[in-house]
């Protein structure tokens, strides 16, 4: 059974149609990318998965129970959480103060001690900017606090929507070993990128998003190997 | 010795509107909603010491915070709660509404004439100052509300969790927090808060009739936009700066009659030089 499983999503902005009866299925384990271009409704899956949006017709199923009618806290509970396209951090929170928020579902004192201190280990700038107000960090820091903060609420699924938006390259190379450490620490990963390269080559499967519609699906070398994939979205 | 008188006064009067003026910041910030009905709440709360105060004072001021949380979780619940994420027009028409129905209700139920008490809590000398015990208590309990509740906003997880909110609702839903939950909190805390305030200002004008929070009400508004809406320290300084101002003209007898004029004429004047208020701050995006 698929961990996460979205089947005939349409999604409405007022009048005008966002998604286009989108299917698809991220499995226990897995990474899995959605790739597309500006404006392809890649956002607006993710935000229709958490309940931030709702869709206006379709299903959504969360290890096999269907959640579209459940609200986002509610969602972020059973073990699903989102680091949101711009990262969006609480500015006005200290680096510290962030990262409690992020285990805000959480009663383990215990377990919420242990995974600050991963969390440092990890991140050794959010460590010596502890005390520091969020909003004074670079652009670079602060995806790496927006992350950190997703995974303080300990999911089994984590989505990224445009982790590497705006960074420098050493930056998203960062990034992207980040993903893939939390994936070995066995959390599934829906990701969803411009950066077609490099997310397709962490990717188990990725599904391609052009206008609202899935018009492509495939494992991850499949993809990289496409010669349309390769001019549409790898830069020739 | 005027000046001490002044500032004692300032600090009283201020350290009031402060605490009402908390109670817009606060909604203001995480429910995105003028609450104007907030001052009504003040109403509210002066009848509730009025009806118990001959029974004892201390009863009247308990049932008085009860009665105002209990009011402010039916409005929201019955009247801003459905308007989520309605234009917000809609929402500001709708809090004038409630405000207009709770004096009304006062009208009819109550009577338009005013009802009072008798209070007195004496006097105290503190060298050639005469300082009255009520003026003292109110300013005491101004610092020790604003105190507790810079305290709860920082330390505790539901603080945190209103500051998240009042910065990025999507975000703090993202964190799992029930948003519909901390907005319900806030106006609890901002109906408690102008309770305490009706305490302080059925004690000074022993006086309530159905528009007894309106003034105060919109003064408080005032204070909250010109310490910056949306920020708690913001309200503190903005209350503190009108109460100022009143006690000023207050000891100035050719300008007293026009006290509420040069408050509101500071109100603009502030907005015109600083239409963020003294402590509001705009948001800049980091890319």
């Amino acid at each position: 059974m698929a961990l996460l499983e979205v089947k005939n999503l349409d999604v409405h902005y007022g009048v005008i149609q966002a998604i286009k009866n989108i299917s698809f299925e991220v499995n226990e384990g897995e990474i899995v990318t959605l790739i597309g271009a500006n404006g392809a409704g890649k956002t607006t899956t993710m935000q229709s998965i958490m309940g931030l949006i709702h869709p206006s017709r379709g299903e959504i199923y969360y290890n096999g129970q269907k959640i579209n009618n459940i609200p986002s806290h509610k969602i972020v509970k059973m073990g699903m959480t989102q680091v949101p396209e711009g990262r969006r951090i609480f500015s006005e929170l200290t680096v510290y103060e962030n990262l409690v928020m992020g285990a805000y579902t959480r009663k383990d004192k215990d377990g919420i001690e242990k995974d600050f201190k991963d969390i440092y280990a990890l991140f050794p700038r959010l460590e010596e900017r502890k005390n520091q107000i969020a909003g004074t960090l670079s652009g670079g820091e602060q995806q790496m606090l927006a992350m950190g903060r997703a995974i303080m609420s300990k999911p089994k699924l984590l989505m990224l929507d445009e982790p590497s938006m705006g960074l420098s390259p050493l930056l998203v190379d960062q990034v992207f070993e980040i993903i893939k450490h939390f994936h070995s620490l066995g959390t599934t990963i829906l990701l969803v990128e411009q950066n077609a390269n490099k997310s397709l080559a962490i990717s188990d499967r990725a599904y391609v998003l052009k206008n609202g519609e899935i018009v492509r699906a495939g494992t991850g070398a499949e993809l990289l190997a496409n010669d349309e994939i390769k001019k549409d979205y790898l830069g020739g | 010795m005027d000046f001490i008188t002044m500032i004692i006064n300032g600090l009283s009067i201020g350290g009031t509107y402060a605490i009402i003026a908390l109670g817009y910041t606060m909604v203001y910030g995480i429910a995105k909603m003028l609450n104007f009905a907030h001052g009504d709440i003040i109403m509210v709360g002066g009848y509730t010491i009025v009806l118990f105060f001959p029974i004892s004072p201390v009863v009247g001021i308990i049932a008085s915070v009860i009665f105002c949380v209990i009011v402010g979780i039916v409005v929201e619940k019955s009247a801003y709660k459905p308007l989520r994420g309605a234009s917000p027009l809609a929402v500001l028409i709708t809090a004038i509404g409630v405000s207009k129905l709770l004096q009304s209700a006062a009208q009819i139920f109550i009577g338009s004439e005013s009802k009072g008490i008798t209070v007195n809590l004496g006097e105290i000398k503190m060298g050639s100052v005469k300082i009255s015990v009520l003026t003292l208590i109110t300013i005491l309990c101004s610092i020790a509300v604003m105190v507790a509740l810079t305290l709860f906003v920082k330390y505790t997880k539901t603080g945190r969790a209103m500051i998240a909110v009042s910065e990025d609702r999507g975000a703090a839903q993202l964190m799992g927090i029930n948003v519909n939950f901390i907005i319900m909190i806030t106006f609890i805390i901002g109906s408690a808060l102008a309770a305490v305030a009706s305490v302080f200002l059925v004690f000074k004008i022993q006086d309530v009739g159905p528009i007894f929070g309106a003034m105060p009400g919109i003064k408080a508004f005032a204070a909250a936009v010109i310490g910056g809406i949306g920020s708690i320290p913001g309200a503190m300084v903005g209350g503190v700066v009108l109460g100022f101002i009143e006690a000023v003209c207050g000891m100035i007898p050719p300008i007293t009659p026009y006290t509420d004029a040069i408050e509101f004429a500071i109100l603009i004047i502030v907005l015109l030089v600083k239409p963020t208020g003294f402590l509001g701050k705009k948001r800049r995006e980091k890319v």
